[in-house]
């Protein structure tokens, strides 16, 4: 029991210590940036009509003439609290924008992490049996062509395909345009996700299954796989039982390691499909010099990155009997 | 009697990428012109150095060498020959394997249901049971995880695994290397017993004084030849022994002197022509360095492959071949 509590706190510690960086890092970043929010929001020709009084108070609304060391200590003792401060574009709170923009994201990504997880783990194991042959020259070809294709290009080549030339599905945003959000319906909202999840899924599954054909490898070369075929063991037992077995550790490290790539790529996909949810957020905050709002993005992002690293990092327990068992002696 | 296994002339080749580019390919001869023949109720050692292709003459026989490997020659089981498909359909029920140590054990699953492959049957279980039973193995041993065993128990474990079945051929690779000289005895005893229930076992391994405890014959393996099959009586005295490296290995046992050998084994499949001894024999002459094929001659009841030795007359009919042929005593 005071093993698992220091576990805990000292996974929070790194928590903590890893957003403090990012954040910073982040707001450093954007103090570097040479976008002039005012110019960029407001524009140069209304900042000319303007009177000096009212260019005053736009400075202070952005924020421009406070120290960067002043904005960042507001910023982070308001987090403290639980405040994540207002969005200077959306005047709504950070945390209300976050919410709305991850409703509409969480199922383009889930889908997109899950389909990219199963089908990477499928044709990963299959070119790792197949190894030199066939189906492994195929899977290999398509998993390096996959990779050196820029995701936003791909994303193109999908709304061309499905949304210009065959009409099947929209050509953007998250909802049909010119309805009421009450006669949306859910195959509405399913219809204009799958590209995006389809963009993110493909590019997904390259990683995933060329990691996974390698330890299929590693595992089929092994000792114990040779003992298993000694023994008079059928190739597709082998696979089954011992092959799927030892490659699902490295799997569920994969798997959840590809969280931070599915995010990534989302704000390029987002972009390219207009859809609005968190990565084209982080697009016009960063673009509209947003301070709090993409500052909160990242740190909730990051976040989400490291609790998926820290459910891997269960889950080996769980399904590991060295860890599970040697942690349940000592 | 009839011998349970014939190995004639076999060589087991790998096929390499040289150069960095990976574009010349060449040959590697790891084992070259194997013959052997092992009775029912007979152990037969085959002794070597690290690295001399050992354990690949038990994945030859057992058809699962490496996909870049390739065998030669012929092997007989029960007169018949062995091949791929038969082997398949022998392998882990009349041919098994008893390999190195624990790592031959899949890491993440629990003894028993490797032992019983999977099967969950009454039948399985109590077969699985009395397996390890035989080797003083408690049935909790069943639901351990290979990485909860200790050196000793993981050895009769995997004893155990091969056994289940009952098996008329045994091939046990290396059993004993990191064992204590105690539980690397019973490992040994184990595998006596199983020859003495009428099965034949192949013993390979690098430990000639552990081989000799149990064996009947010992063939000696050398940069990827067998140089000498001897009888492991005719290891009391030097004086029985026919090649040069064979009495030099008895030299270095620790009971008779422990001198050790000069110059270092030739890797297998780098000598082209001539004894791969020569650059550490007392006794070679030029014929040693340049004949083309050193055939093996039948000496005394054995069976050596040297220039140096007299072949006897009497029974030098069979002109290289059949290697351990006359040996029933």
């Amino acid at each position: 029991m005071r093993h698992r509590l220091r576990f805990f706190l000292r996974k929070l510690l790194r928590m903590i210590l890893l957003l403090l960086g990012v954040s910073a890092i982040t707001f450093a970043l954007m103090c570097a940036s040479p976008l002039d929010p005012l110019q960029t929001n407001v524009g140069q020709v209304a900042l000319g009509s303007m009177s000096q009084e009212q260019v005053e108070k736009l400075e202070a609304y952005w924020g421009v003439n406070t120290p960067p060391a002043e904005r960042y200590m507001g910023w982070l003792s308001g987090v403290a609290r639980g405040d994540f401060g207002m969005s200077l574009l959306y005047r709504q709170p950070v945390l209300t924008i976050i919410g709305q923009r991850l409703g509409n994201s969480v199922w383009v990504l889930g889908f997109a992490w899950l389909f990219s997880g199963a089908l990477g783990l499928l044709l990963g194991v299959l070119a790792g049996v197949y190894r030199g042959r066939l189906p492994d020259r195929c899977i290999r070809w398509y998993c390096l062509l996959i990779s050196s294709t820029p995701a936003f290009w791909l994303a193109l080549l999908l709304l061309l395909v499905f949304s210009v030339w065959l009409g099947w599905l929209p050509i953007g945003l998250s909802v049909p345009v010119g309805m009421e959000t009450s006669a949306v319906s859910f195959l509405d909202r399913v219809r204009h996700a799958v590209l995006p999840a389809l963009t993110l899924s493909i590019t997904g599954v390259a990683n995933i299954a060329m990691h996974t054909r390698e330890k299929m490898i590693d595992v089929l070369e092994s000792d114990a796989i040779l003992f298993a075929k000694a023994r008079g063991e059928s190739g597709i037992s082998i696979i089954l039982r011992h092959g799927l077995r030892n490659v699902a550790l490295p799997a569920i490290t994969l798997q959840f390691a590809s969280i931070s790539e599915i995010i990534g790529g989302s704000v390029l996909a987002e972009q390219v499909f207009s859809y609005p949810g968190l990565g084209q957020a982080a697009v016009t905050a960063g673009l509209g010099s947003d301070l709090p709002l993409l500052l909160g993005i990242t740190v909730i992002t990051a976040a989400i990155v490291f609790m998926g690293n820290l459910a891997a990092d269960l889950l080996y327990g769980v399904v590991d009997p060295r860890i599970r068992r040697g942690r349940a002696k000592s | 009697m009839e011998p349970i296994l014939q190995i004639q002339h076999v060589s087991i080749d790998f096929t390499q990428y040289e150069s960095r580019k990976g574009t010349s390919r060449r040959c590697l001869q790891v084992i070259r012109d194997l013959s052997l023949t092992l009775y029912p109720g007979q152990v037969m050692a085959v002794v070597g150095a690290s690295g001399s292709g050992k354990s690949l003459l038990a994945h030859g026989i057992l058809h699962i060498l490496p996909y870049n490997s390739h065998m030669r020659g012929e092997i007989l089981y029960n007169g018949e020959p062995l091949t791929k498909e038969r082997a398949k359909r022998l392998r882990g029920r009349e041919i098994v394997l008893i390999p190195q140590g624990v790592t031959y054990l899949d890491p993440l699953m629990k003894v028993g249901a490797q032992i019983r492959k999977g099967r969950r049957d009454e039948a399985s279980r109590r077969m699985s049971r009395e397996a390890l039973g035989r080797y003083g193995l408690s049935p909790d041993t069943e639901d351990l995880y290979p990485f909860e065993l200790s050196g000793g128990m993981a050895r009769r474990v995997l004893i155990a695994a091969a056994t289940v079945e009952k098996p008329r051929f045994v091939i046990a690779d290396e059993p004993t290397p990191g064992l204590d000289t105690v539980s690397a005895g019973r490992i040994l005893a184990h595998l006596r017993e199983i020859a003495d229930a009428g099965a034949g076992v192949l013993l390979i391994t690098h430990d000639l004084e552990l081989a000799l405890r149990i064996a009947d014959r010992v063939a000696v393996f050398y940069a990827g030849e067998t140089i000498e099959d001897a009888a492991a009586s005719d290891f009391a005295d030097p004086s029985l022994l026919r090649h040069p490296f064979t009495k030099a290995l008895w030299h270095a046992m620790p009971g008779h002197g422990f001198r050790t050998i000069a110059g270092a084994q030739p890797y297998p499949g780098t000598a082209e022509r001539g004894c791969p001894f020569v650059s550490s024999c007392v006794d070679c002459v030029d014929k040693c360095r340049e004949a083309e094929e050193i055939a093996p001659r039948y000496v005394r009841g054995g069976w050596v492959r040297c220039l140096r030795v007299q072949q006897d007359t009497t029974e030098a009919g069979t002109e290289n071949g059949d290697l351990g042929e006359g040996m029933e005593e």
